[in-house]
């Protein structure tokens, strides 16, 4: 019970200091997050959409294994793309273990499934549902995933939140790609897990309220917006 | 008179349905139809419930793949030109997430127009001028069938097919509906419906095809039709019979 009263003041401290090295901790979670969440939605959007409402053989297989990738265990998917990247990898040359740009790429590979599964899913329905009017219409492709992506989006959004949420609450796989140094690499996730192993409870405990904070952020914006579109029937 | 891409004016009625049969999971549906539909006419395609009437209507429109026969619109057959001539308004509204506004201007999108008058003067038309911001999905069912013909309407399309477009509507719904049809027919475009309501059919329509278990029974105007049915059929159908 101290150690969780500690931590709270430890917290509260933290941010009303607005303690110089949190806050670059801070900012580069969310760096690293938003970065990978961006870059997962260029491929994952587009990939979502198109298993959506494109028939071919493998549609179901590949919808199988990006909703089973979505349940990738992030210490594997560390591993994997450490392997990758080191010296001896195959991409050893590019000389980015250790670094933000390992770390992106490692969220990556967790949140792309994650956007490909639920988007996906999203698109189907309000395709299966515009589908007759919009071959009635003689609706072009483009404009009819435009106008999926757009009367979609709040559904959308709550993917991205989804990736978001993936991203920012990771440490497996970025402990293992980024190595948690110091003003480089380190980030909220990790510095909770070296906290932890130092034995500073407390402060893992205040670093871990400063996170749920932040989650807590973000659903509240989540769930405001889902009201609003639902009271228009936009969902 | 509409004109292709090539600057053809590009007629599509009359339509001339001939030996036409779908076939849906090795079930024929639609077996070995033929009729005609006159230029500028209201026909109304009746029958009971299964006897593939909204299926007839939709393959007219090109949704279902004809499995044999054709369909030849003023001796051409159905290709993206001649169903851009066509709009169709289904049983069941279906509405886009926007606004009723947002609805037409997704309409005008597609043919790259930006001035929104028409889509306006048509919404008023169908009593839907006080609704432009309200979201199309929260429009009552009468409402929602209104915004799909305004929709539709807004295509202006030589060829309109309206499938049961006042099914469970309220008697001010429907009559604006049945006079926006009426108008339209004036003004030149063919429109073929399909309806269970017997009055409904004899207000509007000048010609009735009735169809029973995929099969045309009876071709006729519609005086003749509901004053001396050729079918037993159709007699009993307009008796309010079970047809067996």
């Amino acid at each position: 019970m101290n150690i969780l009263l500690e931590a709270f003041q430890q917290a509260f401290d933290l941010v009303v200091k607005l303690d110089a090295d949190l806050l670059e901790i801070l900012l580069l979670s969310m760096k690293v997050s938003f970065i990978s969440l961006f870059l997962s939605c260029l491929i994952g959007l587009p990939l979502g959409t198109f298993l959506a409402i494109k028939n071919f053989v493998f549609r179901d297989s590949l919808l199988i294994i990006f909703n089973t990738m979505m349940g990738l265990p992030p210490v594997v998917v560390g591993l994997i793309v450490y392997i990758a990247i080191s010296r001896s990898g195959p991409f050893g040359w590019l000389g980015i273990l250790y670094t933000p740009t390992a770390m992106i790429i490692a969220q990556m590979i967790l949140i792309i499934p994650i956007i490909v599964s639920l988007s996906a899913q999203i698109i189907e329905d309000i395709h299966l549902e515009y589908k007759n009017i919009f071959m009635s219409l003689v609706v072009p492709a483009d404009k009819a995933v435009k106008a999926y992506l757009f009367d979609a989006r709040y559904s959308i959004f709550t993917v991205l939140l989804a990736g978001f949420g993936r991203a920012i609450s990771e440490v497996g796989a970025v402990i293992i790609v980024g190595g948690n140094i110091d003003h480089l690499t380190r980030v909220m996730t990790t510095s909770i897990a070296l906290e932890t192993s130092k034995g500073n409870l407390s402060l893992a405990l205040a670093l871990g309220i400063i996170l749920l904070l932040i989650a807590l952020t973000v659903n509240f914006l989540l769930i405001h917006l889902k009201i609003s579109a639902k009271s228009k029937l936009y969902v | 008179m509409f004109k292709d891409t090539h600057n053809h004016i590009l007629k599509i009625t009359p339509i001339k349905i001939l030996d036409l049969s779908i076939i849906i999971n090795n079930r024929l549906i639609l077996n070995n139809i033929s009729c005609e539909f006159n230029d500028g006419s209201i026909t109304a395609i009746l029958g009971p419930n299964g006897a593939g009437k909204s299926l007839l209507l939709q393959t007219i429109n090109g949704l279902i793949p004809i499995s044999n026969g054709k369909i030849l619109f003023n001796s051409k057959q159905h290709d993206k030109n001649i169903r851009k001539q066509q709009a169709m308004v289904f049983q069941t509204a279906v509405l886009l997430r926007r606004t009723v506004l947002g609805n037409m201007e997704f309409i005008n999108s597609l043919n790259n127009k930006t001035n929104s008058v028409d889509a306006k003067s048509i919404l008023q038309k169908v009593g839907l001028e006080n609704f432009m911001d309200k979201p199309a999905r929260l429009l009552s069912g009468g409402e929602k069938q209104r915004l799909s013909l305004a929709r539709a309407l807004l295509l202006k399309p030589k060829l309109l097919l309206l499938d049961e477009p006042t099914a469970n509507l309220d008697p001010y719904s429907l009559k604006l509906i049945e006079d926006t049809i009426l108008e339209e027919n004036n003004n030149g475009t063919s429109i073929i419906l399909t309806t269970h309501d017997m009055s409904q059919a004899k207000r509007l329509a000048s010609n009735i095809i009735f169809i029973n278990k995929g099969k045309v029974i009876e071709e006729n105007s519609s005086k003749e039709f509901f004053i001396k049915p050729k079918s037993v059929e159709a007699k009993k159908y307009i008796n309010g019979e079970i047809l067996l």
